[in-house]
Parts: C-alpha cells; sequence; structure tokens
C-alpha cells in the first residue's frame, strides 16, 4: 500500500515538471520548483516507511528548510537582475 | 485495525488533494491563480498524508518528528507564497482579467 502511495506521488511530480516546462513566466517555473519540493518531502516520508526505516524523517526536515531558503534565494537573484536591467548600474 | 483503515483514508485523500491540486496548477489560466492552486497541497496535501501516518505508528518520537515537519512547513509555505506573489506584482505582471465586451 505503500508503494501505491509513493508511485502516486511520483506521477503527480511528472505533473508539476511540466508546468515547469511550459509555464510563460520565470515565476510560474519558480513555483512549480517549490511544489515539486513539497511533494519531495511527502515522498522521502512514504519511503521510509515503505522501507521500514525511520531515519529518512530527519531528511524531510532538512529538506523543507532548504526548499524555503532556497525559493527565497532565487526571487531575490531575480529581483537583483531586474533592477540591473531597468537602471543599467551594477547592484 | 479501525485506526489502520482510518489512516490509510486519510493518506489517500491527502494524496488525491496533491493531485487536486496539481490539476489546478496545469490548467488555471493565469499566474496569481496558480499560487492558489498551490496552497492547497502545501496545507493540506501534506497535513492530511502526516496526520494518517502519525495514526499509524502512535505516540513515538517518529511522531513528534512528523509534528514537526508539519509545523515548519505551515509556517514556511505562506511566506514564500507570499514572496512569489509581491515580487510578481512588482514586476508589473499584470493578472489576466475576464474582458467586458465579451460577456454581452
Amino acid at each position: 500500500m505503500f508503494l501505491i502511495a509513493c508511485i502516486a506521488i511520483l506521477v503527480i511530480m511528472l505533473l508539476i515538471v511540466v508546468r515547469a516546462f511550459y509555464g510563460p513566466t520565470v515565476y510560474d517555473r519558480i513555483l512549480a520548483v517549490n511544489v515539486f519540493g513539497t511533494h519531495a518531502i511527502l515522498l522521502i516520508a512514504l519511503y521510509g516507511y515503505l522501507t521500514n526505516r525511520p531515519e529518512f524523517l530527519d531528511l524531510a526536515i532538512v529538506y523543507t528548510l532548504i526548499n524555503f531558503t532556497g525559493v527565497l534565494s532565487v526571487l531575490k537573484f531575480i529581483d537583483k537582475l531586474n533592477k540591473f536591467n531597468e537602471e543599467g548600474e551594477s547592484v | 485495525m479501525i485506526i489502520l483503515i482510518l489512516s490509510w483514508i486519510l493518506i489517500f485523500t491527502g494524496i488525491f488533494l496533491c493531485f487536486t491540486a496539481v490539476l489546478g496548477l496545469l490548467r488555471l489560466p493565469d499566474l496569481y491563480t496558480r499560487i492558489h492552486a498551490a496552497g492547497i497541497s502545501d496545507t493540506y496535501g501534506v497535513g492530511l498524508v502526516v496526520f494518517g501516518l502519525i495514526l499509524q505508528t502512535g505516540i513515538s518520537l517518529i511522531s513528534f518528528k512528523l509534528i514537526f515537519i508539519v509545523l515548519l512547513l505551515w509556517y514556511t509555505s505562506p511566506i514564500s507564497s507570499h514572496s512569489l506573489l509581491k515580487a510578481a506584482y512588482q514586476s508589473k505582471l499584470l493578472p489576466a482579467l475576464k474582458d467586458e465586451e465579451k460577456s454581452t
């Protein structure tokens, strides 16, 4: 039963990658990566239950924080890039 | 036995909510509506699945770690959604409005 749940989440992650490919703006792609990271956390937790190893939950905690920090860092970078393109000065 | 069946119902309801959120992510017309659809999987998709897993393991260190995952995710996902929306609005991305001439 855990195997069915893991395969379902893998199929869902494939659909999210389709949005990351098609999204017309860059913000669509950032959103898709954020949602992909959230589902990766779910997949890690379910895989830990599938192989009967409770150590995978520590990985899920760490990846929650990495996902959050990564999205905010990419947004800050794109903000600086937009300001650089508008003003023509180095930021 | 009842707790086991209830936990599996919760886990599969959570996965169905994640699928609904991704369906909205693919089909909705604009970025602003897609951010709203993504928020469903962040809160209730993960929340229901993890709550079903907590019911299956009972009270132990594992369930405390699962509660910790859910609390972290519930606190940080609104912040990232709001930052994404604010950055998109400040780079002058207009929302897709309905044309008023076509509706009459």
